[in-house]
């Protein structure tokens, strides 16, 4: 299990348990997280499901992959931090992850 | 002058529930026109996962976006459908004798018995920068896409993306643009590799300019852009003397018209019974994605079951003095006829 702390563009903080092996993007449709789309449930295709990952956490969430970095082209407003959160997948180490909500997924 | 079309059904939607469904409403004898936003058939398919693996296909172990699509079309071949794509349905309003004139936005007029509603998650639009104040430019000097090339000729042109759309709309109008600036957020390319080197042999030979940034801020009035704000990757501002922009981020899904032709819905999805898949307008039925009902799945193989149903019942309103017989493709010689393996 690990803690994800979700922060909508309104500046809501939310927190969930997470379980090992499911991914932050299936954690937020799953508690009804706002700001999170995902239209392609999960397939890394739409590029709506995109989030900052707080500094602290980058070096932990790792780089995005090439089919990743792809999609992040579509993605509205990418920054250096920024990932689609169906490509990170939960683990221990990363418990207390905080991502942030971009305003507009599309 | 808009063109007028009669027809026994209308599907709005061409992705793979909508195929599937020719297929189910032509075991029936009954012909159908698809009309679909996309430039091709396949929906979700073709424009989200072309090459990925579904592996829910009932005896499809692995099937990709592309290969489902292709199946369908050659399933589906000997019932003729008629496609209309490049089209968005705007409009469906029922006449007096209980029929419905369905109008697309290419001035198209469908006089039909039946209306299917097969249109996944909604229409597919172009995605907008998230720039301030950029609705105020669209259709006048913002475009996303490319409908006549001369609209373009003499001006200081915007190309914003990384992809076949933006090399290939950078390459066509190098030659009668002004200027062309192609921007991106990175210096890697996802277009194919002989356009991204024939760009780069312009950028060398000082013909045109490639940056890398995003666009945060149009200069202009009237809808009239005069300037790009570009903010490139070392957060420093440039101003771009530009007079047309064409943004391509790929497409979003948005519900779009569908919201107004008065049908009762269910958090943006159209209710529906789970015996006909019909709407709460007779006559008019919803399949696949874009249709709700307690315990709804979406799932490419309900909406091939929703289909089937569907077809049972619009077909009684196509055919109504018609007694329908159940029938096997296995068995049944009249439907091997019309499948033409007889």
């Amino acid at each position: 299990m690990a803690k994800i702390t979700y922060i909508a563009f309104d500046g809501t903080p939310y927190d969930i348990e997470a379980r090992d092996g499911t991914t932050v993007m299936e954690n937020a449709v799953r508690n009804a997280i706002p700001g999170i789309e995902a239209e392609c449930g999960g397939a890394c295709a739409c590029a709506t499901c995109h989030v900052y990952v707080d500094e602290a956490w980058v070096a932990a969430t790792g780089e995005p992959e090439a089919m990743e970095e792809d999609m992040l082209d579509f993605a509205q407003d990418v920054q250096p931090n920024s990932r689609l959160s169906c490509q990170i997948r939960v683990r221990p180490e990363l418990d207390g992850l905080i991502v942030r909500i971009p305003e507009r997924q599309g | 002058m808009s063109e007028t079309i009669e027809a026994d059904v209308v599907i709005v939607g061409a992705g793979p529930v909508g195929l599937f469904a020719v297929f189910e409403l032509g075991l029936l004898d009954v012909r159908c026109h698809l009309i679909d936003i996309l430039d091709k058939p396949g929906g979700q398919c073709a424009e989200l996962y072309p090459e990925k693996p579904i592996y829910d296909i009932p005896a499809f172990p692995i099937i990709t976006g592309d290969g489902l699509t292709e199946n369908l079309m050659a399933q589906i071949k000997p019932f003729d459908p008629t496609f209309h794509l490049g089209e968005q349905v705007n409009g469906i309003e029922r006449l007096e004798d209980g029929s419905f004139r369905v109008t697309t936005d290419a001035d198209k007029v469908f006089l039909t018995k039946v209306v299917v509603i097969a249109a996944g998650g909604g229409s597919f639009q172009p995605k907008r920068p998230p720039v301030p104040g950029i609705e105020d430019f669209e259709g006048k000097s913002v475009f996303y896409s490319v409908r006549k090339m001369e609209a373009f000729r003499d001006h200081d042109i915007l190309v914003v993306g990384g992809g076949d759309s933006a090399l290939d709309w950078t390459l066509n109008l190098q030659p009668i643009a002004r200027s062309v600036t192609l921007m991106h957020r990175r210096d890697a390319f996802r277009a194919a590799p002989d356009s991204v080197n024939k760009m780069r042999a312009l950028v060398e030979a000082g013909e045109m300019k490639l940056v890398f940034g995003q666009v945060t801020g149009l200069e202009g009035a009237n809808g009239h852009v005069s300037h790009a704000v570009i903010t490139d990757n070392d957060d420093q501002e440039h101003r771009l003397p530009t007079t047309r922009m064409l943004p391509f981020f790929g497409l979003t899904m948005k519900l779009g018209p569908i919201a107004n032709w008065g049908l009762n819905l269910h958090e943006n999805l159209i209710k529906v019974d789970t015996e006909k898949f019909q709407t709460s307008e007779p006559g008019i039925f919803s399949i696949g994605d874009i249709n709700w009902y307690p315990g709804k799945l979406k799932l490419i193989l309900s909406g091939f079951h929703e289909a089937a149903l569907m077809a049972q019942a619009a077909s009684r309103i196509v055919f109504p003095d018609k007694k329908i017989l159940f029938q096997y493709t296995t068995s049944s010689t009249s439907l091997q006829k019309k499948l033409g393996v007889t």
